[in-house]
């Protein structure tokens, strides 16, 4: 708390945060546009995801300079750290909501469905013949003979052991190479620090291409999409905004390797990295519960 | 070194940026917090303008002014408007001006975020009000969003989606500034255990969303799927519980309760203690009272779903964990009475409106109380008494803690002290008016009146026309309000002490009032007779 009251830094004022709110407002007119069915839809909400790259990319480089030309002293430091500790917090309570979803809805309403406790009324009059199994390949209203379901069968599940398992060992490994990297960093090994970030940012994608390999495997052979019915449902945003928040990641690590090759970052003064590592560690640990309970059990 | 620059010692000169720049750019906590302050009245009035559609519609049975689809985006918006809009605004915008202040500290650990997270509610508020210009019309289902019912609305649907998510992007960013304020920018001296209490309870407030705002952003995230995507996740026939919903819902929803109220009962353990002229009773008490009520928020959602059909065993949980929740309160009620236990009280406006909390919150936490006793809700369940119950905690709870706050702190802004005589019009004609508008609803609702009901049975009639008209003055009143706030913006009034009140305590009242453009740029030195009254 009390470290180097000598000076603070404040910031001038700055164009960033208007612009990021008009390009986050312009994202979301041409989203709610394209879901509406506006043919102009796409091409807004194209317009706004660049404008908000654009004030990433603007706001972050006055940061880095701000950092470069030796402005940030180590109160500026720590906001930075308690800032980025409680913003991966609030991005694990986001993924809170969907593996409370996935867990409601293993643990209650399915068994509900098939019967169990209360349940067994509306199992009687609804859907009879409904079978409550997890993974749930048929969903209640496909049990009745006379009524045509809103939902799309699934053939089969993704097995766990199989590019799940190899898409955990890339994201474990990647978790080792940016731990390697930022040893080496602190040693003040450049070219180390260079190469095992360029190998963490190639796991982080051959991750991501994997996984886009089995969402087409699942749609175009299985038939496991967003429309079969819960288990699709609870699939696809669970491993969906993962992946998201990996390529999210990835994308970081690059700009840190960048960075890196640039000469930036010093052996104590390298918070950026370590900020990036977090959430590295972060989106690797969301991975580890979504493997055990979207996949494995 | 670039254009950003280092500021050491600029105590004399105040190089403000000016025209319209000085707002849109702005990395000033007070600016900010001004604008938030601005923007929150601005709503209030807006949220309160539906009321008042409500209540025209509501003083006579029978359809007068509104078709019922109407009336229904009136209570759904009414409600979205004044949680999103005017309250929790008014306590990040007291947060910014004061916490710094409060803290010894130059501004917000991060001016610039503190800036973004201002700056996305109006365009937040342009997407949810515009849908009343659309196909299908405004929000209309309840501003809970549930599901099936929520899906049925027309163009609206994904611009309120996403103006929630909107709208939880700044809540998150702020809270995230105020915890790196807090636990990073505290002057030398400034422990935890000598922060004021406000700022105590603006800590647990930011926790309280960072940990329930993305939890309210995956819920509308999986409504917004299962509408355009096909999913299933609140549709029984495809395996999902349209239940879940309300569970993730109010997940957030109760935390959201304490998110609002919370900072109301820091500003008046700050006033009362000034105007009783003695140390608030209790500090420490406080403090652990208010962390207590933040944790157990977590744990006591299902309580607004006792009717539903759970199971018992869920049933008696919720039931207990609510009851829980009195005790806490109970000690912050007994502290504050205790505080003024012979004092050597005056009444001044702001000292009225804290005791103006103290009493009807109280009656609020009551029927509260009375609520969360399981079969005892299954009576009242979707009554005007649950109405009554709510905005007895939001209306003379936290809107009370909020104008006492700019009472307490307005002569501190602007260097103008307020006029005395208007604000004890604007008391007492809002607590008549408030009880006249408030206290009926829960003859109302016993006898069974149900709530969101555009026309209803003769035999309410009576209490619905006084209620309006309680509802009018209530809504007029606050015009005083505004009219107080010109004057001192205007400088039209005497001029305010650094002190201000003759017994204040805090490092807001060693400034100039008003206070520096760039607050405490060297830091002050912390002890014990500076710290918390």
């Amino acid at each position: 708390m009390s470290n180097s009251h000598d000076t603070y830094f404040i910031p001038e004022p700055s164009r960033w945060p208007i612009v990021g709110t008009l390009s986050l407002f312009t994202t979301f007119i041409g989203g709610s546009m394209f879901l509406n069915g506006y043919s102009s839809g796409p091409y807004v909400l194209a317009l706004g995801i660049l404008a908000v790259c654009y004030m990433f990319f603007g706001w972050f480089a006055d940061v880095i300079k701000e950092s470069m030309g030796g402005n940030y002293n180590k109160q500026v430091d720590i906001s930075f750290r308690w800032g980025m500790s409680w913003f991966i917090f609030s991005e694990v309570m986001f993924f809170a909501a969907f593996f409370g979803a996935l867990f409601y809805i293993r643990v209650f309403s399915v068994p509900w469905l098939g019967g169990e406790g209360a349940g067994f009324v509306t199992h009687m009059f609804l859907w009879p013949d409904f079978d409550a199994v997890w993974p749930l390949l048929t969903t209640p209203d496909m049990s009745l003979a006379n009524v045509e379901s809103s939902y799309i069968a699934i053939k089969d599940v993704i097995p766990a052991f199989d590019v799940p398992l190899v898409n955990t060992i890339l994201l474990l490994s990647s978790g080792v190479t940016i731990t390697l990297a930022h040893h080496a960093l602190k040693k003040d090994h450049r070219a180390p620090l260079c190469w095992w970030l360029a190998a963490t940012v190639l796991l982080g994608f051959v991750f991501v291409y994997f996984q886009i390999g089995e969402y087409a495997h699942a749609y175009h052979e299985l038939d496991l999409t967003m429309k079969s019915g819960v288990y699709g449902s609870t699939f696809f945003m669970l491993t969906g905004f993962h992946g998201f928040h990996v390529t999210m990641g990835a994308t970081m690590i690059l700009v840190i390797l960048f960075r890196s090759m640039k000469g930036h970052f010093s052996s104590k003064d390298h918070f950026a990295f370590e900020g990036v590592a977090w959430y590295w560690h972060f989106v690797d640990v969301v991975w580890l519960g979504l493997y055990v309970f979207v996949y494995w059990i | 070194m670039n254009d950003a620059a280092v500021h050491d010692d600029h105590h004399d000169h105040d190089h403000k940026p000016t025209g319209i720049g000085r707002w849109l750019f702005s990395t000033n906590h007070k600016d900010i917090g001004t604008m938030y302050l601005v923007f929150s009245l601005f709503m209030f009035f807006v949220g309160g303008a539906m009321a008042l559609v409500i209540r025209a519609e509501l003083f006579q049975p029978g359809m007068q002014f509104v078709d019922p689809q109407f009336f229904n985006s009136m209570t759904t918006v009414h409600a979205l408007v004044m949680i999103f809009g005017a309250l929790m605004p008014a306590g990040v915008g007291l947060a910014n001006w004061m916490i710094p202040i409060m803290i010894g500290a130059p501004d917000m650990a991060m001016p610039r975020m503190n800036n973004m997270s201002f700056w996305i509610l109006p365009f937040a508020f342009t997407l949810l009000l515009s849908t009343f210009f659309m196909p299908g019309g405004a929000p209309a289902g309840g501003w809970t969003m549930y599901p099936p019912l929520v899906l049925q609305l027309g163009d609206g649907f994904p611009f309120l989606i996403f103006a929630v998510h909107f709208l939880g992007i700044s809540s998150i960013m702020g809270a995230i500034n105020i915890i790196a304020t807090v636990f990073n920018m505290r002057a030398p001296g400034m422990t935890f255990m000598r922060l004021p209490l406000f700022v105590w309870t603006w800590i647990i407030t930011a926790f309280l969303l960072i940990a329930s705002m993305p939890v309210l952003a995956g819920a509308v995230t999986m409504l917004l799927t299962d509408k355009f995507f096909g999913t299933a996740f609140f549709d029984a026939a495809g395996g999902g519980d349209p239940l879940l919903f309300q569970h993730v819902f109010w997940f957030f929803g109760h935390p959201e309760v304490y998110i609002l109220v919370l900072p109301s009962f820091g500003i008046i353990s700050q006033i009362i203690p000034t105007f009783a002229r003695k140390p608030l009773f209790g500090y420490a008490s406080m403090v652990y009272a208010t962390a207590s009520i933040a944790f157990l928020s977590f744990f006591v959602w299902a309580h607004h779903m006792f009717a539903v059909g759970m199971p018992l065993t869920g049933e008696l949980f919720f039931m207990y964990a609510t009851m829980a929740i009195a005790v806490p309160t109970g000690v912050k009620i007994f502290n504050w009475t205790a505080t003024m236990w012979k004092g050597s009280m005056t009444f001044e406006t702001p000292m009225l409106f804290s005791i103006g909390v103290l009493f009807m919150f109280s009656i609020g936490g009551f029927s509260g109380l009375m609520m969360g006793i399981t079969p005892v809700d299954f009576q009242y369940h979707d009554t005007y008494f649950i109405v009554a119950h709510f905005h007895y905690v939001i209306v003379p709870g936290i809107i009370y803690g909020v104008i006492a706050g700019v009472y307490y702190w307005l002569p501190k802004w602007t260097g103008v002290m307020y006029d005395e005589k208007l604000g004890k019009l604007h008391f007492w004609l809002s607590t008549i008016s408030v009880n006249v508008l408030f206290f009926p609803m829960h003859f109302i609702g016993l006898a069974g009146m149900p709530r969101r009901i555009p026309d209803y049975s003769t035999q309410f009639a009576d209490w619905n026309a006084i209620i309006s008209i309680g509802g009018f003055v209530f809504g007029l009143s606050q015009l005083i309000l505004v009219w107080v706030v010109i004057k001192c913006a205007r400088g039209d009034g005497e001029k305010a002490t650094d002190q201000v009140w003759e017994s204040a305590h805090g490092l807001e009242f060693t400034l100039p009032s008003p206070p520096p453009f760039h607050s405490f740029t060297t830091p002050p030195v912390v002890t014990d007779a500076t710290a918390h009254s």
